[in-house]
């Protein structure tokens, strides 16, 4: 079914009896050309761009849970194109095209919001490093505009700039940049990737990879065993687990990601807000909530919730940057498990096992890398290349010493 | 989350830096092959449940201890501290 404006109006007339399911809920097949564990936002994007990029739809995502009920369903939304190093630049600019082109080539309303984001500094030495950020942008023919004290209060008024100890000295607006709606993006990959053959089973959980000489064969399921030549595992904070049943060990370490949304609010804040010098976020979702967040809890964990310390670290931070939302009552908080590299930039690439693919090492910033992960990783298990905007996101850089670290803090789990 | 430190009774975890699995304890020999290196600085079993690590009481007594404890549930087992397992190991 092609959903438009008419659709809306005609079923509105007619009681709204024809709508059907947006992907069918198929029983899994014995054998398929290809397999994606993990039916997140990244896995339903390479199983919709296997299919339409490449012609592969005897594919099957398996979902321990139900479609999109990761980090796909929980996270801050934001869309950007701001890095910085070569290898990761041209491939969130690749993203920020297919965010750009994602609602008509669905068909589905992602709620895809331009709004502009601001990354605010608080001292010289921030002003230059943004600066030569904002010039990476622009090179790698993205958009970036460097504003001062007096640019940022003309679209930002309502912050603290009477505040001594973290001054605003100004910010780097990325207008591009904004948010979206995130299970908007999980349902519009499922719908298209469904709609082209892909068999999407939900509580299907993988317990075994098997491999042959070397090559991959298939997995077992909790619903029986599926053959297929290519696997690709595609399951963000449990990567180390999936990885195991093929005998691997990753470069990750799973953490703990909190984060906050307040009752409804008429509009305020109308980009996306992040504070230079204490790690908070900040935008309003179109239903009002003012959604933010900050650092890891920076310990191991697979709780999905976070401890105190950092919720009251992330509210300080807030109540230093713009003191107004201090009387906003929080309604959710939830921590996300996020797949932590040693560099903190991600893995998309084959494994020794011969048919075998994963991408993951997503660390904080997978969704807006959602579009671009499934192009890429669809284009891997394709063909065997890994794509050209994503040649440098090898899980053997650390060996190597090509390391992508974007933050400059080091190659070590605990610093990103 | 509070860690019950051996040398300070329990404290609250914000006196404490982390580092990570206790992994760091078992150091390659300096003559062990890169990918011996690679394995010990980077690579992590990373479990779902039971894990040991290594927390450095930065704002209390500075030790470094090792943590045994659920990373689904958060529940500490054991807090030890790692001058007195490793005197223990060499005695």
């Amino acid at each position: 079914m092609r959903y438009s404006g008419l659709r809306v109006i005609t079923e509105g007339l007619f009681g709204n009896k024809g709508w059907t399911p947006a992907w069918r809920n198929p029983a899994p097949k014995d054998v398929y050309d290809a397999i994606i564990i993990g039916g997140g936002g990244h896995g339903l994007a390479t199983a919709y761009y296997l299919a339409k990029n490449h012609g592969l739809t005897n594919v099957a995502v398996l979902e321990k849970g139900y479609l999109g009920s990761g980090n796909i369903g929980r996270n801050t939304t934001i869309v950007r194109a701001n890095y910085f190093l070569p290898g990761n630049s041209e491939f969130y600019s690749h993203s920020m095209k297919l965010w750009e082109g994602m609602e008509a080539d669905l068909n589905y309303n992602v709620m895809h919001s331009q709004r502009g984001l601001i990354n605010l500094f608080h001292s010289d030495g921030q002003r230059d490093a943004f600066a030569r950020r904002g010039n990476s942008m622009i090179n790698q023919g993205d958009d970036a505009i460097l504003l001062d004290r007096e640019g940022v209060r003309d679209l930002l008024p309502y912050l603290d700039y009477d505040q001594t100890r973290f001054p605003i000295y100004g910010g780097l607006l990325h207008p591009r940049g904004g948010t979206a709606r995130h299970d908007a993006v999980a349902w519009g990959y499922a719908r298209g990737a469904d709609k082209r053959g892909v068999d999407l089973i939900q509580n299907c959980e993988v317990t075994g990879i098997d491999i042959e000489n070397g090559m991959v064969r298939g997995v077992q399921t909790t619903r029986g065993p599926i053959r297929a030549k290519k696997v690709g595992i595609v399951v963000a904070g449990r990567s180390s687990q999936v990885a195991a049943m093929a005998g691997m060990r990753l470069p990750i370490e799973s953490h703990i990601l909190q984060a906050f949304v307040t009752e409804g609010l008429k509009p305020v804040i109308d980009h996306v807000v992040s504070f230079g010098m204490g790690h908070f976020y900040i935008s309003q979702s179109d239903k009002g909530g003012l959604v933010f967040g900050g650092d890891l809890d920076f310990y191991a964990s697979y709780a999905s919730r976070g401890n105190l310390p950092m919720v009251e670290h992330v509210m300080e931070a807030g109540m230093t940057l713009m003191p107004m939302i201090g009387r906003a009552k929080v309604l959710r908080a939830w921590g996300g498990i996020m797949d932590m590299s040693p560099d903190g930039s991600p893995i998309i690439d084959k494994t020794e096992t011969a048919g075998l693919f994963i991408d993951c090492g997503w660390n904080y910033g997978g969704f807006k890398a959602v579009p671009a992960s499934g192009w890429c990783m669809a284009h891997l298990m394709a063909t065997g290349d890994s794509h050209p905007v994503a040649t440098r996101f090898k899980l053997n850089r650390f060996a190597t010493g090509h390391i992508l670290d974007e933050e400059g803090t080091g190659s070590q789990h605990n610093l990103h | 989350m509070r860690l019950n430190c051996p040398h300070c009774g329990p404290r609250d975890r914000r006196e404490f830096y982390y580092y990570g699995s206790d992994d760091y304890l078992t150091r390659p020999a300096a003559d062990a092959p890169p990918a011996a290196w690679d394995d010990y600085l980077h690579n992590r079993d990373n479990p779902a449940g039971i894990l040991r690590d290594l927390w450095y009481h930065e704002q209390g007594c500075t030790a470094w201890l090792r943590v045994t404890r659920n990373t689904v549930t958060h529940e500490i087992m054991a807090v030890e501290d790692v001058a007195a397992l490793r005197a223990g190991a060499a005695r």
